[in-house]
């Protein structure tokens, strides 16, 4: 995808080190419906990383990610 | 078509350790892998239940005494020195705060509401002579067979 999809919900996980980027988007993704998109931004250097490992681990794809001024964004959407 | 959920990975972890910098890396962990749908057990033995006791969860200690690695600016024996011990945490939970890290007992929150099991080791607490009431709300209390049991089926296990 290379346009940033519509979020139907959004993370921010700015500020916050591992576990926490992680952890947020897990509680968050419990609670929306198979399908909807949730945005996360996350300054933590790991979360590059690990979103995608969380993300191979869950099934639920990354549609979208970029980062900009050290500021990494993800689109999620729910399996 | 038949639909197979596969059981969900599972890691085992003991916790052996009551500082306050050990106290944090099978707690990360847990809390990671039950957000990857991931089952986790923790078992806490010898000094690691002090991080599940009511009174010493939220004042666990940095030793800066034989631990080179420790970012302060004064030589290591320095450590020895009385009143060292207590500098070095309040540094350490200084860093924690600033960046915004979750205290061990919020970190214990999210393990057991992420359905984290808590294992209190029963030997620990007989010869410590520490009581099920000392340990925070929703702790198993069991032995090593318990641990054995579960990590024989884990894909991860890990000693802390």
């Amino acid at each position: 995808m290379t346009q940033e999809p519509t979020a139907d919900r959004v993370v921010d996980s700015r500020g916050t080190l591992c576990p926490l980027p992680v952890v947020d988007t897990k509680r968050a993704i419990d609670e929306m419906a198979s399908g909807q998109i949730l945005k996360l931004l996350a300054t933590d250097p790991g979360s590059e990383s690990d979103m995608k490992a969380w993300s191979r681990r869950t099934g639920h794809q990354i549609l979208y990610a970029k980062t900009e001024d050290k500021v990494f964004t993800f689109y999620i959407q729910k399996s | 078509m038949e639909t197979k959920t596969p059981a969900p990975k599972r890691l085992a972890i003991i916790a052996s350790k009551g500082t306050l910098d050990m106290a944090y890396p099978p707690l990360i962990l847990a809390t990671s892998a039950v957000a990857m749908d991931m089952e986790v057990a923790i078992f806490f033995t010898f000094y690691g239940l002090d991080i599940l006791k009511k009174k010493k969860t939220n004042s666990l200690k940095v030793a800066p005494l034989a631990n080179p690695a420790m970012p302060m600016p004064v030589p290591n024996i320095l450590g020895a020195i009385p009143g060292m011990t207590a500098i070095a945490t309040m540094m350490m939970k200084r860093m924690m705060g600033k960046q915004k890290m979750p205290t061990i007992a919020q970190m214990l929150d999210m393990a057991q509401k992420g359905g984290v099991r808590l294992i209190g080791c029963t030997t620990t607490m007989g010869v410590m002579g520490v009581k099920k009431e000392d340990l925070i709300e929703g702790v198993e209390l069991a032995g090593a067979a318990t641990f054995l049991e579960y990590a024989a089926d884990a894909d991860v296990s890990l000693f802390i």
